[in-house]
């Protein structure tokens, strides 16, 4: 399957690709509304985190891996593996917010919902044209979608 | 290929996609006890809360078992297992041959032989029949008596709590929460339960189950000498594996179901998964029973690819657990309570208790081996990488983990390129 990238050595820490998950995972599908109305009212927060260490900073995300530590831990069932498409996917109805899975992930890839008991994670941009938005808004290529 | 898979729990969940993963053809059996496809045990202390309705329950859709070829026997008991013959029979008094054969049969409550804890009104707490139970007769009783202040007997406590009956906790042990949490890590879960109103009485015990002419219980008499009135009793001690068909069929039984690398026991063809499995602890490399809920899907996942021919070793379990006691956020990893007089442990531990907020870092010969952490635990996860991937930290690395955080950056450059940006060929999916 497609996955993304991150490449640290070319990531200039810029955080568009947060600034564009959010955008993608919003109601309106407008960035100022998704940053200065959705964040505060619904907790919109971003799959995608860009870490910084000095000059170095990457961006991570859910790695889809192919045994995932956290539907192993899922007690709700709201994460499971998709074997069609690889995905490794959420259903926010199930989950309970447990935190199971945000404690087993050793990928720091699921971050608790702000507001709600759900948790936060990348679901591929699977129903967006194009693909991941934050691959699509990278100015420095430092996200890649690709087989390897 | 026939597997049977007995039990229903999370590790026959995993055993199926295990399975799947290496063998799509294969026929599945599941036999189980159980009445019902499975389900998220740990969610039944949400829905004796009434926090989750029973059609949530499922741990996967009503198409899965077909989906995956699954013939399911439910409310069904193995009687016997013939290990030569490969056949086990039911209390149906069918007889089933397998190839492969899974026993998930997991725990069952530990009762201890407390004067009177035999007959009506004791309840233990760990099937969605139990919960059932308890949520029927929450509506009839006042008061209920929890012996046992693990996670079990907690969330049973607050989920009767929740119901409105009036609850009171008994734990042997000087603190709650003794298995996989330290002192403080209980005591500010204990004080959230104490603020709601459930009474928690740590180092004693229940001495005698009272009754009365009606053979009704009345109440608790504790180790100390009072007396605690109640309806029913919830005996939340802890469960043993469910082993005794494994024994009767000459299997190799210690504590839990021995079994090797693969997660065979010592019968052919036979393997253990889950609760009732002796298997590989991945920190201290023996072999231990850890029933816990992730330990469970990994051996059912890991039994079933080898069962299907894979190959693959189970790389070991890593004991965890994620819990919240009304809204305070808990997760203990590893090893957390290390022998106190053994200088190769360094342990650093930081508590705020008007905050709430607790951190606990074990480590041993320059590895992360155990961490505990109330309130915040947004990088919980994190802290789970340096342990599960044993990663070596030299002084300066040590010093950024405790006082920055479990940063990526700490990882060694070739864990981190694998992971994150590898070369093709190198990929670690």
């Amino acid at each position: 399957m497609k996955r993304v990238y991150p490449n640290k050595d070319v990531c200039i820490g810029c955080h568009i690709c947060e600034l564009a998950c959010i955008t993608a995972h919003s109601k309106s599908k407008d960035l100022i509304l998704a940053y200065t109305v959705e964040r505060g009212q619904n907790g919109l927060s971003s799959c995608k985190h860009v870490h910084e260490a000095g000059p170095v900073c990457v961006a991570l995300s859910c790695r889809h891996c192919d045994e995932p530590a956290c539907v192993a831990a899922c007690i709700s069932g709201a994460l499971r593996k998709d074997p069609e498409t690889g995905r490794t996917v959420y259903d926010r109805e199930k989950c309970v917010g447990c935190w199971s899975c945000l404690m087993a992930c050793p990928y720091g890839a699921i971050a608790r919902h702000p507001l709600e008991p759900k948790i936060v994670k990348c679901d591929l941009c699977h129903d967006r044209p194009g693909g991941p938005a934050c691959v699509a808004a990278c100015p420095n290529q430092a996200l890649k979608q690709e087989e390897r | 290929m026939t597997y049977v898979i007995i039990g229903n729990g999370v590790a026959s969940l995993g055993a199926i996609e295990g399975i799947r993963r290496v063998d799509q053809k294969g026929k599945i059996v599941i036999v189980s006890a159980e009445d019902v496809t499975t389900y998220g045990r740990p969610l039944i202390s949400y829905l004796l809360a009434g926090k989750i309705g029973p059609e949530r329950l499922a741990l996967r859709g009503p198409e899965y078992y077909e989906q995956n070829n699954v013939e399911l026997k439910l409310g069904t008991t193995v009687t016997a297992l013939d290990t030569a013959k490969k056949t086990v029979t039911t209390d149906k008094g069918e007889t089933v041959a397998y190839d492969r054969l899974l026993i998930a049969t997991g725990g069952v409550p530990f009762v201890p032989p407390i004067p009177g804890v035999k007959g009506e009104d004791i309840y233990s707490f760990t099937t969605l029949a139990h919960a059932k139970t308890l949520i029927e007769l929450s509506a009839k009783i006042k008061r209920a008596v929890v012996i046992g202040g693990g996670l079990i007997g907690l969330k049973a406590a607050e989920s009767l709590h929740d119901r409105g009956v009036s609850v009171t906790i008994v734990e042997l042990a000087p603190r709650i929460l003794s298995g996989g949490f330290d002192e403080k890590a209980g005591k500010l879960a204990g004080n959230r339960l104490k603020n709601v109103g459930i009474e928690v009485n740590c180092g004693v015990t229940a001495k005698e189950i009272q009754r009365g002419k009606n053979g009704r219980v009345k109440g608790v008499l504790l180790t100390d000498g009072r007396f605690l009135e109640c309806d029913v009793v919830v005996v939340a001690i802890g469960v043993v594996p469910a082993s005794s068909l494994a024994k009767e069929a000459g299997v190799k039984v210690e504590r839990g179901i021995i079994v090797d690398d693969k997660l065979m026991t010592s019968a052919k063809d036979v393997y253990a998964a889950g609760d009732v499995a002796q298997a590989k602890d991945q920190l201290t490399g023996e072999h231990r029973v850890v029933p816990i809920w992730p330990n469970a899907y990994n051996q059912g996942f890991a039994s079933g690819r080898n069962m299907a021919g894979a190959k693959q070793p189970y790389q070991g379990g890593l004991p965890m657990n994620s819990i919240s006691f009304y809204g305070l956020p808990t997760v203990s990893v590893g090893m957390v309570n290390p022998p106190e007089a053994d200088k190769n442990y360094d342990v650093i531990a930081q508590l705020d208790e008007a905050k709430e907020t607790y951190r606990k870092l074990v480590f041993h010969e320059g590895k992360l081996v155990g961490y505990v952490l109330v309130g915040d635990i947004d990088k919980a996860g994190m802290y789970t990488a340096f342990i599960k991937f044993e990663m070596k930290l030299d002084d300066k690395a040590k010093d950024e983990l405790v006082n920055a955080g479990p940063e990526v950056f700490l990882w060694p450059p070739e864990l981190f390129n694998q992971t994150w940006n590898p070369e093709p060929a190198k990929a670690a999916r």
